[in-house]
């Protein structure tokens, strides 16, 4: 698979600033274009990542943020993949520039969230699985993160001490990055001392609802080339998999997994696949890794991911985590950025976020949380009702 | 909007009538509720809800037949909901109560199915790979309804008459 150039990357803190969601888009994409030194009216193809949490707007999110930029007749797409949104439109600007339809293209993702859990669509859904579980089960997104939390405990003996360590590592990243919403470092203690959310998850463990945004700018390598620009960052694979029949791990929102009975056994998950298309289109494989940005909804959840992105063996993540080698300094750091436990979730802009922080990682540019002399970064992240998504950037 | 179907149900001196919380999704036998499944005719794989569960590819075209599933598990996974949720849930009673929520893994169906844990049972006395079983429960009333839901029960509870 061909490569494209990121050519600049944008973002609006996260944060609970109540605004209009257009206003983190737009402030995201201008910086995203100043980073390029790309102007608006440059731009051929905005790839939108839709919000639902803010009316008919955020279902044509790429409509929205062109109009507040200014319409220039160029083309436009909206998608919504739930969390992983951010690379369903990365991954749709991808194919118009690979088509040959566009050369330069923006991918802008923002939300304005409401406080508390996410909730389902309003009405009397009892065909909607997203209804169902809160209505009959009170299964909220916690919830599910605590089973898998539990299991982890259960199954390999990982432990409370193990998953408060997760958010102390990614809030010692966070206090270098100024995006991030929660800047403080948090110590065990103060991990122990948060109130109890889904056991054995306790509220620090568990990423808040945020406001946010992030943009790129994206192009084709030949058009980065006639810009002068040789060396971009590059995005060389993008994954956007859905679960392969039976995904034996219970998943939001369903109310149960799927069966093995016929086919497949207890351990397919297809969390286990995502990353896999994306190191298949890049050629790396994960001992080629500088560091990865994880979705790391809960501090235990990060652990998963290490198991899933091929970093080792089923049931070996705490390991690697006690022994430093995913904290920054480690021998493959994980969530530079803070993750989601220092920035908290805004649905369509997080797996865009992750590309920002790979872009600022490759070039060198990320400061104090800067990877020594990465080269290549993997995101991975998850959205409800099976939506996977990988990206991974080179340089 | 009445309930489509009343059935009588015995829950203390209550002269509400007990009805589903939602339709189609579980039988109100008292004594032996079961969870209403899909099964592929000709490939065999289960599914719950019948009709809103991952789909079997290989059953594209398969008749899916409905089927009552195992009434019993082992216990797969298992947390707690210690703050009330947003709606739709309703929260039973005056205050919000905690409650435990499992995942159990059905006997016969290699089949992974939420559901809340009967008021009672605290985490301490769960642990994965327990025997769990299905009961039918109140998930909430109004002055003319018991709302009833599954729930899940330590199996060796049940079977002395508690719960």
């Amino acid at each position: 698979m061909d490569d494209i150039a990121i050519l600049g990357v944008g973002m609006h803190p996260w944060g609970k600033w109540g605004r209009n969601f257009t206003e983190y888009g737009v402030k995201a994409a201008r910086d995203a274009l100043a980073d390029a030194e790309v102007g608006w009216e440059e731009i051929q193809f905005v790839s939108g990542a839709n919000s639902v949490r803010c009316g008919y707007p955020g279902y044509v999110s790429a409509s929205t943020f062109a109009n507040a930029l200014g319409f220039t007749g160029c083309q436009l797409a909206s998608s919504y993949a739930a969390c992983a949104s951010g690379a369903t439109a990365l991954s749709i600007a991808r194919a118009q520039i690979f088509s040959g339809v566009c050369d330069v293209a923006l991918v802008v993702g923002a939300e304005s969230t409401p406080k508390g859990f996410f909730a389902p669509n309003a009405g009397e859904r009892h065909e909607d699985p997203d209804w169902l579980r809160f209505h009959l089960v009170g299964a909220t997104n916690p919830t599910y993160f605590a089973l898998y939390a539990r299991r982890r405990m259960e199954l390999y003996g990982d432990t409370s001490e193990d998953f408060a360590a997760v958010k102390v590592k990614n809030s010692r990243h966070g206090v270098f990055n100024s995006n991030a919403r929660y800047t403080k470092e948090y110590d065990a203690d103060d991990i122990a001392n948060s109130p109890m959310v889904a056991d054995p998850l306790r509220l620090l463990e568990i990423c808040a609802t945020s406001d946010g945004g992030a943009a790129l700018v994206v192009s084709s390598l030949e058009w980065a080339a006639s810009r002068g620009i040789d060396n971009p960052v590059r995005v060389s694979g993008i994954s956007t998999v859905r679960p392969t029949y039976p995904n034996s791990v219970i998943e939001l929102p369903y109310l149960a997994s799927d069966s093995w009975s016929a086919v497949g056994d207890e351990t397919m998950t297809f969390k286990d696949n995502i990353a896999g298309r994306a190191y298949e289109e890049a050629s790396v494989s994960p001992e080629d890794l500088d560091f990865a940005e994880v979705y790391d909804l809960s501090s235990a959840y990060e652990l998963d991911w290490y198991e899933h992105i091929g970093l080792c063996e089923r049931g070996d993540a705490a390991k690697l985590l006690r022994a430093g080698d995913t904290a920054l300094g480690g021998r493959i750091p994980v969530n530079p950025s803070g993750g989601l436990g220092a920035f908290g979730e805004a649905v369509p802009a997080q797996a865009i976020a992750q590309v920002c922080e790979m872009a600022w990682q490759l070039r060198g540019e990320a400061g104090d949380r800067q990877v020594e002399g990465a080269r290549v970064g993997l995101s991975i992240n998850h959205g409800m009702f099976g939506h996977g998504s990988s990206v991974i950037c080179t340089r | 909007m009445p309930p489509a179907e009343q059935t009588p149900y015995g829950f203390g001196m209550s002269m509400r009538t007990a009805v589903a919380a939602v339709e189609g999704l579980f039988t109100l036998d008292a004594d032996e509720p079961r969870l209403i499944g899909g099964r592929a005719r000709s490939r065999g794989s289960y599914f719950f809800p019948k009709s809103l569960a991952g789909s079997d590819p290989a059953c594209l075209g398969d008749e899916i037949d409905e089927v009552l599933l195992s009434r019993t598990g082992k216990l797969w996974s298992f947390t707690t909901g210690e703050y009330a949720p947003p709606a739709p849930y309703v929260i039973p009673g005056d205050e919000f109560e905690p409650y435990v929520i499992a995942a159990v893994e059905l006997a016969e169906e290699s089949l992974v199915v939420l559901g809340q844990v009967v008021a009672g049972i605290s985490v301490d006395e769960l642990s994965v790979g327990i025997e769990m079983e299905l009961v039918i429960d109140v998930l909430y009333s109004d002055d003319e309804h018991d709302y009833l839901v599954w729930k899940w029960a330590p199996a060796e509870m049940n079977e002395n008459g508690e719960g």
